[in-house]
């Protein structure tokens, strides 16, 4: 069974990908979301097999542990959900984009997932950093995708951002292998067991080294502060689908990374020190992003400002020594991947209804989205950690921790920075969901010369049924809707009053991923099932090193 | 007791020489088509360390991760870089943050931290050269200050690649620690970010026409 399941994982996005490539159109979008619901039920069946803490492995390159699973869950359960939300998504975003785009697409979204789902089962550091590297490359080019100035840009600061961190990492990788040769005496294998190994005979400095470049290197992909600079813009200009795998996914991931060289570092030089880097790294990204929060004015660049708090959160949590933290930090990654989902499916819905990110230009958003309003509402308010949702649960117990660890000023701070977020993303929220819409009194025809109907973008597709008007299909919204004389409230955002009155859903397909998530964070903050729980107790156990796979098979503890 | 260094020992801190140097040109060098010449001969450098490491430690598969370096870093990833030039029709000069003697007295004092702090490790080996790992991180860090202070695409991306060059001669001064699967891997990866540079590159150019990153300013706060 864990066999199968592996090869699922391992096997069907790359399906997806091909499939999608070859035929495009609706073949691409339904493989797509079958290669991801399939992959997500994957994951879920090696929830049982983790929390009794076996072995997953397959061959010499693929292994994993309780730790995986956690991470495998984040990442299939989004690439299902990003999967669905992108078949409403793309027939809205553009009128339909054409079928290249599409193959395009779906090719790269299958990727993405695909590596990022693979990351946390690949059997050593190093297939790991190969793993991150190749989502690096990939989500780069989709987040470039919409074809516009700001998403070139967002596109180039990311690869090169990234690809400067995952420099540091791969060299903190290399050192790493380094330190394990000069344990063994001669060459290492790839895999995790020798490595770990010859942990108790690794020189400590080097290590050390290591550790702190893997922190810093993942933690440019992770967006912990100073090195987080790409995040926003790579969230807000990506199209929305990427937006919230980068967010939920992409950073979990990256963490995860980080997490192995913890479990290597903590054994060859003890965690105290582990905890201190992180802690640095966490703090600064709490206060930055809790400030940041507060004067945002475009709605995707808030909630990537969120992320990098939370990610700051989740660093602080694994700096206290107390095990309920560390459960925390796990169920936190859990939470914050499907209320982050929520999030931008939601912001990402307001965006394609009123045509602008601004959060100064949007209002009523309750009134208008029936569905998605509340959806997003529910999901700011599980971000900002308020009962019934998974995220008060995972930070309830961090902040517990941190006070069994004694380290109650810290408790504090985290709780004041939590509240300070909290202030700024409802401030904002608040203000694009329940004031009412501004009322138009002006035709449609004004403007256009010709009866409302429909989306803008049917205005759009009308548009190009003119044969003189041919050259448009390819061009972004912004320049087209330019072109036929629509006045524009700023560069790339069509000022659309009265489609803005128009209450109503774009696509169910667009609104099921929500409803999904807010349930999920329903579940876990009520009641976690008694699987993931064992399965995040054993995880917790291999992060304290008191089990482990690699651990037990070679006798370390 | 004095021991003379082996051919590996020799080869390997000839070679991170050679590679922080060109590293430095790359930094001062006002054509786009110098750095690429000098990524040529830190390429070259590179793949000479692979051949040495394999004849010294009898590794028959690491003469493949030469080919393959040398196929990659001396012809593909120059031709892929000097197309996207011709197509650009510009040469940039001057794309400088700073001024020459400023960036080189930058770069000289990060080089210098990073031979220190790998120093500061007290490696010490009888199979491995560290004095070639120090110096490798002293390139990754040169590196480093190419694509902050070059402010045209081009040249931050032949920073990436020089990084890239750096990191593989520190991974082949400890060769017999790294797996040739993961040089492999490490290359496949290299090949996949050179379609991807070479992708964005062209998008802003189309873009902007230009080649300069000045005009990426809109993204802030």
């Amino acid at each position: 069974m864990v066999q199968f399941a592996l090869v699922v994982i391992f096997g069907i996005p790359i399906l997806a990908a091909i499939g999608s490539f070859a035929f495009g159109g609706r073949f691409a979008a339904g493989a797509s979301t079958s290669g991801g619901v399939l992959t997500f039920a994957a994951c879920l069946s090696l929830i049982g097999d983790g929390g009794e803490g076996k072995h997953l492995q397959l061959g010499p390159w693929i292994s994993g542990d309780a730790l995986s699973v956690v991470f495998t869950l984040v990442v299939g359960g989004l690439y299902a959900g990003a999967a669905l939300y992108s078949v409403g998504y793309l027939a809205q975003h553009s009128g339909g984009h054409s079928k290249r785009f599409t193959r395009r697409y779906y090719l790269g979204l299958n990727i993405f997932c695909w590596a990022m789902v693979v990351a946390p089962l690949v059997n050593g550091l190093a297939l790991i950093w190969v793993a991150i590297e190749i989502t690096t490359v990939v989500s780069a080019l989709l987040v470039a995708a919409d074809g516009t100035e700001s998403s070139a840009e967002a596109a180039w600061k990311y690869l090169l951002i990234a690809s400067m961190g995952l420099g540091i990492a791969l060299l903190g990788t290399i050192i790493a292998y380094a330190a394990g040769a000069l344990a063994s005496g001669h060459g290492l294998g790839i895999g995790f067991t020798p490595l770990f190994g010859v942990s108790r005979r690794m020189s400590p400095d080097m290590i050390r080294f290591a550790f702190v470049l893997a922190v810093l290197g993942y933690g440019t992909k992770m967006g912990l502060a100073p090195v987080h600079t790409w995040l926003p813009d790579a969230h807000s200009e990506a199209p929305t689908p990427i937006s919230a795998l980068l967010s939920g996914a992409l950073l979990a991931v990256s963490f995860y990374a980080i997490l192995r060289y913890w479990q290597l570092a903590r054994i060859v030089v003890g965690a105290a020190f582990c905890r201190d880097v992180l802690l640095g790294f966490g703090i600064l990204s709490l206060l930055l992003a809790s400030l940041y929060l507060l004067s945002q004015r475009d709605i995707k660049r808030m909630f990537a400002y969120s992320s990098i708090e939370h990610m700051g959160i989740v660093a602080i949590g694994m700096s206290f020594a107390a095990p309920i933290a560390i459960t925390g930090v796990l169920l936190q990654v859990l939470s914050h991947a499907a209320a982050k989902g929520t999030a931008f499916f939601g912001a990402g819905v307001i965006k394609e209804k009123m045509h602008t990110k601004d959060i100064s230009k949007l209002s009523g958003g309750m009134r208008l989205l029936p569905w998605s309003g509340p959806l997003l509402m529910l999901a700011v308010l599980a971000l900002s950690a308020l009962p019934p949702f998974g995220i008060f649960r995972s930070e309830f117990m961090i902040v517990a921790g941190g006070l069994q660890d004694s380290k109650d000023v810290l408790a504090a701070v985290l709780i004041v920075f939590v509240t300070l977020a909290f202030l700024g993303i409802s401030w904002s929220t608040t203000k694009v969901l329940l004031i009412p819409p501004e009322e138009t009194e002006e035709p449609i025809t004004n403007h256009f010369g010709m009866r409302s109907e429909g989306s803008p973008l049917s205005v759009l597709d009308r548009v190009d049924e003119d044969p003189s008007n041919r050259t448009f299909k390819n061009e972004p919204i912004s320049e087209r809707v330019e072109t036929v004389g629509y006045p524009v409230a700023e560069e790339g955002t069509p000022d659309l009053p009265a489609y803005r009155a128009r209450r109503g859903e774009i696509s169910i397909l667009m609104v099921v991923p929500m409803v999904v998530f807010i349930s999920v964070l329903l579940l876990l903050g009520v009641h976690v099932p008694g699987s993931l729980a064992h399965l995040l107790s054993q995880a917790t156990s291999e992060l304290a090193g008191k089990v482990g796979v690699y651990h037990t098979m070679v006798g370390v503890r | 007791m004095f021991a003379p260094p082996s051919v590996l020992t020799s080869t390997a801190e000839v070679v991170a020489i050679v590679v922080l140097l060109a590293a430095f040109g790359m930094l001062r060098a006002p054509l786009i088509t110098s750095q690429i010449n000098l990524y040529r001969l830190q390429s070259l450098a590179v793949t000479a360390l692979a051949v040495v490491v394999g004849a010294t430690h009898g590794l028959v598969d690491i003469y493949i991760l030469a080919v393959a370096s040398f196929l990659l870093k001396v012809i593909v990833v120059p031709a892929v870089i000097l197309s996207l030039l011709r197509e650009a029709d510009s040469d940039i000069a001057h794309s400088n943050v700073l001024k020459v003697p400023s960036m080189i007295l930058v770069a000289l004092v990060v080089s210098l931290f990073g031979f220190i702090t790998v120093d500061a490790l007290h490696l010490r080996s009888v199979t491995l050269p560290v004095p070639a790992l120090g110096i490798a991180v002293a390139a990754i860090l040169v590196s480093f200050v190419i694509i902050v202070f070059r402010s045209d695409v081009i040249s931050q991306a032949m920073g990436f690649f020089s990084l890239e060059n750096a990191v593989s001669m520190a991974s082949l001064a400890v060769a017999t620690a790294v797996p040739l699967v993961m040089e492999l891997a490490f290359l496949f990866d290299l090949l996949v970010a050179v379609v991807a540079f070479g992708m964005l590159m062209r998008v802003h150019h189309r873009r902007t026409g230009t080649l300069s990153t000045d005009p990426l300013d809109r993204l802030r706060g």
